[in-house]
């Protein structure tokens, strides 16, 4: 795989911005244009190595596919106690968030 | 002074009723209370539930477990039911979280006995290796409070050299446990990946995330690893192998061990101090009979850049969950629920946090994915590979901590990259999921501690504890304390 010098312009990094559900100042899109440009720079440095034959490692214990036996386990934490944590009222024990639409 | 001592020494004085957990815990907090503002290391105090289950314990008499009447502190990632966890994070800080529920590893430390004197500060959700992008400021060394004492468990190894705790928590991503302590000048266990739960401790990069200890000794550490290791039902990655009893491994006999000492790890641009020490270290280590064997790590020039795609890819999708719904910050007259998200997140997060973000889900987009994460992740198995050839020829392999002892305060807000290369020795054994610890080993010229990393194969974090064990036995570098 060959690679151009990557460098990432406003417009880019405003769309990774709106991915990443984050909102930028326009002084926070100069940074990292800068920033993150100088970053993929520096890790670019993986493409010289040859990893034809080589099978990525997604974790190292070995485990896959854990199961666990399907019964009923009670926890100690109620309902109650975890709506509490929301800093968004709560109706008929579910959070009323903003609305999804204008 | 009583917090000054060890675990063991404190749990004889227990054991004998000549001390009483009341006396302990009340002599953290009084030193918390007296030096703890020159640090800035605890950032919640949780003083009087832990005077109160200390009485508990007091009442029961009973002190058959070495941790039993133990005040310790943990890292602000771990949640304890009732005490305010904000992983000096904004987005957690300003509606203060109070988890409803205990982490698997302070459950655990609960149930024999350990006292909870409450949170240390980190860096905002780990990420960092300073403790300056703590929403609550950094914690300063305590060795010379113009410097950093390291991170992202900064608090945590400021508070065990200080003496605020005997022990405490910490995680350890790409060096967050080993770098502080080695900064600070104390012991801590990066444990292998899989060792130690990770439930109810916060997440930032999961296929690298581990916890571990951090302590005055190496015996310490034995003790509190023995209390949080094994397998735990509610996190599917920790493995069901054998927990050996650790402190049995603690012979003083390290024999015909085979020592590596690999040669990427001797760079250019590193303090002389550090490489003299380290190199006084193997020197040690062979006049206490055990075999150097200069090795080849060849990978480890990569490490840092896989660490960088593969943890922020892991970030991006963990700091999802921060959205102002469940828990954390909120904010007044939303336009909507996309105008929600993106102002709870753009106000919560620091800029640190923010940048992962930016950076791991540009990594895992469209048509960079194979070109960046999974590059990445086979590089990671190139990285594994020399650990395993190297270990066939040596049992522990000994390198540097960090390349110079303490920066100051400052020194790389501007600069990210010379940030991420202050883990530099830290990442490929993250990489690798093996078990690696660091331990003091000298002072650089200025009076700064200076670490000695100490790495060994998946699973036996015991080999490693006894090597460390007969070199701390051997030098007094850890009798050593800084004046506060």
């Amino acid at each position: 795989m060959v690679f151009a010098m990557p460098s990432l312009t406003k417009d880019h990094v405003r769309h990774i911005a709106k991915l990443a559900r984050l909102k930028l100042s326009e002084e926070e899109v100069e940074k990292f244009t800068t920033e993150l440009t100088s970053i993929l720079r520096y890790v670019d440095m993986l493409q010289e190595v040859d990893t034809s034959s080589v099978p990525p490692t997604a974790h190292v214990t070995g485990l896959s596919t854990v199961l666990r036996d399907d019964t009923l386990t009670q926890s100690p934490i109620s309902p109650e106690d975890l709506l509490a944590c929301s800093p968004l009222p709560v109706s008929e024990r579910q959070i009323v968030t903003p609305s999804a639409h204008e | 002074m009583l917090s000054s001592l060890t675990i063991t020494e404190a749990h004889e004085r227990l054991k004998k009723h000549t001390v009483s957990a009341e006396e302990l815990t009340k002599a953290c907090i009084e030193r918390i209370e007296k030096v703890d503002h020159r640090l800035n290391a605890v950032i919640h105090r949780n003083f009087e539930r832990a005077l109160e289950q200390a009485k508990e314990v007091d009442r029961k008499g009973e002190f058959d477990h070495p941790l039993t009447g133990i005040p310790y502190l943990a890292k602000d990632v771990y949640c304890e039911a009732g005490v305010p966890t904000t992983a000096c994070s904004n987005v957690l800080r300003e509606k203060t979280y109070i988890p409803p529920f205990d982490s698997t590893t302070t459950r655990r430390l609960k149930a024999v006995g350990a006292i909870s004197l409450g949170k240390t500060n980190t860096d905002e959700f780990t990420m960092g290796a300073s403790t300056e992008t703590s929403c609550y400021g950094p914690t300063r060394n305590p060795w010379d409070s113009s410097r950093v004492a390291g991170g992202s468990s900064g608090g945590s190894a400021a508070g065990v050299a200080a003496d605020l705790c005997f022990f405490a928590l910490g995680t350890d991503t790409g060096g967050s446990i080993r770098q502080p302590v080695g900064f600070c000048s104390c012991v801590g266990l990066r444990p292998t990946y899989g060792r130690t739960s990770r439930f109810g401790v916060m997440s930032m990069a999961s296929s690298l995330d581990t916890i571990g200890p951090l302590a005055k000794t190496i015996e310490d550490i034995a003790i509190v690893l023995q209390a949080i290791a094994g397998k735990d039902d509610r996190d599917a990655t920790t493995v069901d192998v054998p927990v050996p009893y650790y402190r049995k491994a603690l012979t003083g006999d390290i024999d015909g061990l085979r020592v590596g000492l690999p040669k990427e790890y001797f760079i250019e641009g590193m303090a002389p101090d550090v490489e003299r020490s380290v190199r006084d270290a193997a020197k040690q280590f062979e006049e206490l009979g055990a075999t150097i064997v200069d090795i080849s790590l060849p990978h480890t020039k990569y490490a840092t850049a896989t660490y960088y795609i593969i943890c922020p890819s892991e970030v991006s999708s963990n700091m999802a969950r921060y959205d102002g719904i469940r828990y954390g910050r909120t904010i007044g007259k939303p336009q909507n629920l996309l105008d929600y998200y993106e102002r709870v997140r753009s106000e919560g997060f620091g800029v640190e946090v923010k940048r992962r973000i930016m950076i791991g889900t540009y990594a895992l987009s469209a048509g960079y994915f194979d070109a960046y994460y999974r590059q990445a992740q086979k590089v990671r198995t190139l990285i594994r590979r020399d650990f395993e050839a190297a270990f066939e020829e040596v049992d522990v392999i000994l390198s540097p901590v960090s390349p110079t002892p303490a920066f100051v305060v400052g020194a790389h807000t501007d600069d990210p990259i010379a940030m991420y290369l202050e883990d530099i020795f830290l990442s490929s054994q993250v990489l690798a999921g093996i078990p690696a610890l660091s331990v003091p080993c000298g002072f650089s010229k200025e009076n700064l501690p200076i670490g000695l990393q100490i790495m060994g194969k998946q699973w036996d974090e015991a080999t490693i504890l006894r090597a460390a064990h007969a070199y701390e036995q051997a030098t007094q570098w850890h009798r050593k304390k800084p004046m506060l």
